[in-house]
């Protein structure tokens, strides 16, 4: 039987499934429910000084949808907590308390002064809370007070706020990163020389959800004007991949741990994350749409597939994908595939054949005989996926892989072994191995 | 309960008010906004579609369908009338189990296809409701066109020759226009006078005279509209009903399917129309369908529809036996009409031989019997083109297997003469059918009157 339990930074928790800073985890009351639920952890939603910020009163979300209305995508123009300091630290230490074995987080976020987080610093560590993380990462409203993101999308602001909080207090400190920014290594890398633990990411993208063509306000509109919001949810999940793949290959941060955030929606997801290099994973989207529920099948999911595949800890798939995510330069030029159009699955929507014929390579058939019939034309397929991706019967068409050896009728070459961009002909700036025979 | 045989066993009011309603209440309700953006959200916007060519007037099916998921409700209607004008009707009536949607590509694999019918009449109900008139006539031609017949044939060309400028007179044998559409069609397809709603929202185009209660060979002869008109289309229907051939055929009790179900759609109050108790019906049909459902839905206790040949044979779809037998009627297979039974001057039932194929594939009787009680046997057995009201013109129209002889642009062997819908031959007898017959020969026309 597989052993969900975690450890990151040594803090226990019983699964790797926190809910992350945001609205569920404002109150005691929403925190009990999301622990009796069976959440591995919170991190609480962020407090600030007295006196609390004030939120719009609504509407402070806005979502993408399908047709269908299923949301993909989530936005919020919310702040951080907007209840006093004093009744948080008291909820917080009275949830400690009676959740001894969960684990307990403390989002914070105070202005970039030494004294302001010399302040608050005690007070949070007096709750008997299990870390802070530091919320570089929100793009609205606190970062054009010089908080958030405006910290977060300044490496030396995060250097040095980090470093402040590692001398002030004794909890493990997590940074809370903004995906706002050039490159994501910069402000982690940051964190690390300031004496980070882990870095969280990511926080919302900068967003607008829509325009009312009536009114021609952004949305969500208060009183008919928008504000940039943070983006987050199932469609930013890709971006968030990408992130925490970077800084789990980047040598200058190895030892910090990573926590995976960013449209988060089941154990799928979470084991995504956490094959890319993440260590924990924070949900909040998902938890905001259907309820805290959610987590038994995270729970039950990842269990059920780590016996199936045979690892018996999180450790034993953590990072395994992150040796396999390399810089395109490092792809295999040589490895050629080919679509297949299973005949039997075909429904003959033809949509492989527009999308090619259209936008790629006119390397579909469409009828055979005189009759409907799409196939693909080897000695025009470069193999590009995205008749796969616009088919919409799931396994109907596949790339196969030509074997080594064999000749691709699109160019005529014959397959050869592992050869990348750094010793390609065409690559001017390419790398001749030493040895290599001169050419003519 | 006291048997009633014979005429007395006809009564009205078999039912309560509210039995009648629902009823005869929308068969299939319009979709919700929601329903029909997820129902649209299921179809793959397919690579030239075979739902267009499935249809007989190619509405770009995809297209109305992404419309309508992106809001535009306007364009979607605007994509489905211009190919079929009659489009709100067709959305209701026609067959689409085996055009439109027995074509889409959903039915392999999942087996249920995009609801194109319901999403046609959630786009028309809007341009309807909101009372958006999509077409305009034409700059005037001066050319006068005569159309006989106001059914789904003739109003179509007529429809279309006043989009292109067109003088249209429409001539109608009955006091309304619509032909199949307001007389035939079960009454719980068509509820809310939606025939008629669509016959106004087509001739507020303008340009199109009507002329009621005008029938050829009465009031209006073809050698005569030849004369008066630069051009005729004859959209004339079926006016002629197929006889059992049985001895005492005209005794009361044998009705005329087609007969009574008109009378039913012009009857406003149900609960006064009379009905047996025990009712055969002969045919295996839409017609045969659509009397046996409508008088089991007005209170006879019995409805059985005898057809002589197998279920795979009938005319009318799987679906539509399905919604008869839902209703509790009976369908029974392979068995022929043999004799009325009678009491008195009355009917008192009808006897039935066994059918089957014999050895050279021949349809025949094998001499065994039975017979069903029945106080109303209705014949549904097919209608026929009556050429007789050509005969008062000297003009001679080719006719092929009893009905008149087009072109691919519905021209007949008369100059200046074309012709559509079910009076043509080689016709599909459905109203999509007339509908694309009646464009295809405005089309033709007009450029031959523009020649």
């Amino acid at each position: 039987m597989a052993d969900l339990r975690s450890t990151f930074l040594g803090i226990n928790s019983p699964n790797p499934f926190w809910l992350a800073s945001a609205p569920p985890t404002d109150k005691a009351y929403n925190v009990n429910r999301a622990f009796e639920a069976g959440w591995g952890g919170v991190v609480w939603k962020t407090l600030g000084e007295d006196p609390p910020i004030v939120n719009v009163s609504g509407p402070r979300y806005g979502a993408l949808y399908t047709l269908d209305r299923t949301l993909i995508g989530f936005n919020n123009i919310e702040l951080i907590t907007d209840r006093p300091l004093s009744v948080n630290l008291q909820e917080i230490r009275q949830v400690k308390r009676d959740w001894p074995d969960r684990a307990l987080i403390v989002s914070l976020m105070v202005p970039c002064e030494e004294d302001s987080w010399k302040r608050i610093l005690p007070m949070v560590e007096d709750t008997g809370c299990d870390g802070i993380e530091l919320n570089f990462g929100c793009p609205h409203g606190m970062s054009e007070r010089g908080m958030g993101s405006a910290v977060g999308q300044v490496p030396e602001y995060v250097e040095m706020v980090t470093r402040w909080c590692k001398t002030f207090s004794k909890l493990p400190v997590i940074v809370k990163l903004t995906p706002n920014i050039t490159n994501i290594l910069n402000p982690a890398r940051a964190a690390k020389r300031g004496g980070a633990d882990a870095v969280s990411l990511i926080n919302t993208v900068m967003s607008i959800m829509g325009v009312d063509l009536d009114t021609f306000s952004p949305s969500p509109s208060v009183d008919g004007k928008g504000s940039h919001g943070g983006y987050c949810g199932p469609a930013v999940k890709p971006i968030a991949l990408h992130m925490v793949g970077e800084i789990a290959r980047d040598k200058e941060c190895a030892g910090m741990q990573l926590s995976g955030i960013g449209g988060i929606s089941n154990w799928r997801d979470g084991a995504e994350f956490m094959a890319l290099g993440a260590h924990n994973v924070q949900v909040c989207t998902a938890a905001m749409v259907y309820g805290f529920k959610i987590v038994e099948d995270m729970i039950d999911g990842l269990e059920k597939w780590m016996n199936a595949k045979g690892h018996r800890k999180l450790d034993d798939f953590i990072g395994r994908a992150v040796p396999n995510f390399v810089h395109w330069e490092q792809l295999n030029l040589n490895y050629t595939v080919k679509a297949r159009i299973d005949q039997d699955l075909c429904i003959q929507c033809g949509r492989c054949y527009i999308a090619c014929e259209d936008t790629s390579h006119q390397a579909i058939t469409r009828e055979k005989n005189g009759a409907r019939h799409f196939e693909v034309k080897d000695e025009e397929c470069v193999g590009c996926n995205l008749c796969v991706n616009t088919c919409p019967v799931e396994n109907c068409i596949t790339l196969h892989k030509l074997p080594l050896g064999a000749t691709d009728t699109r160019t005529g070459q014959r397959v050869a072994g592992y050869a990348n961009w750094e010793i390609h002909p065409n690559n001017p700036n390419r790398k001749v191995p030493a040895d290599a025979p001169v050419a003519g | 309960m006291k048997s009633q045989k014979g005429q007395g066993a006809i009564i009205a009011g078999r039912m309560q008010p509210a039995d009648y309603e629902r009823n005869f209440g929308d068969v299939a309700p319009p979709l919700t906004a929601h329903q029909a953006a997820i129902e649209t959200d299921r179809c793959y916007f397919c690579y030239d579609a075979p739902c267009i060519t499935a249809c007989p007037t190619g509405i770009d099916i995809p297209s109305f369908i992404r419309k309508i998921g992106s809001g535009n409700l306007e364009g979607s209607a605007e994509d489905i009338l211009k190919e079929n004008i009659m489009g709100a009707m067709c959305a209701r009536v026609c067959p689409t189990e085996v055009l439109c949607e027995g074509a889409c590509v959903r039915n392999k694999g999942e087996a249920k296809p995009v609801a194109i019918g319901a999403l046609q009449r959630h786009a028309t109900d809007w341009v309807f409701g909101n009372n958006i008139q999509l077409f305009k006539r034409g700059p005037a031609t001066g050319k006068r066109v005569a159309v006989v017949g106001g059914g789904p044939a003739g109003l179509s060309c007529a429809h279309r020759l006043a989009m292109l400028g067109h003088s249209v007179t429409v001539f109608e044998s009955h006091d309304k226009l619509g032909g199949l559409n307001e007389y035939g069609i079960a009454a719980y397809k068509v509820p809310d006078n939606i025939a008629q709603r669509e016959v106004q929202y087509l001739l507020d185009i303008g340009g199109i005279e009507t002329r009621l209660e005008q029938a050829l060979g009465r009031e209006i002869t073809l050698a005569g509209l030849r004369r008066d008109y630069d051009a005729v289309f004859l959209g004339l229907g079926l006016a002629g009903v197929n006889a059992l051939g049985l001895e005492s055929e005209q005794i009361d009790g044998v009705y005329d399917a087609v007969e009574y179900i008109a009378r039913l759609r012009q009857t406003k109050d149900l609960s006064k129309l009379a009905v047996g108790r025990r009712i055969v019906v002969i045919g295996g049909g839409m017609t045969a369908i659509d009397i046996a459902t409508q008088t089991r839905l007005l209170g006879a206790e019995d409805v059985t529809i005898v057809y002589r040949r197998g279920k795979e044979q009938m005319g009318a779809s799987p679906a539509e036996q399905e919604w008869a037998q839902t209703n509790g009627v009976k369908i029974k297979h392979w068995a022929k009409p043999a004799r009325l039974l009678k009491q008195g001057d009355g009917l008192q039932g009808i006897e039935f031989e066994y059918t089957r194929l014999d050895a050279k594939g021949r349809l025949a009787g094998t001499g065994e019997k039975f017979s069903l009680d029945a106080d109303m046997v209705f014949k549904a057995i097919g209608q026929t083109f009556v050429p007789a009201v050509l005969n008062s013109s000297a003009d001679v129209l080719e006719l092929s297997n009893g009905r008149i002889t087009v072109d691919d642009d519905r021209r007949t062997s008369l100059p200046m003469v074309w012709a559509g819908g079910d009076c043509v031959a080689g016709g599909k007898d459905l109203t999509v059918a007339g509908v694309q017959d009646g464009k295809v020969a405005a089309i033709s026309i007009d450029r031959t009157l523009r020649a």
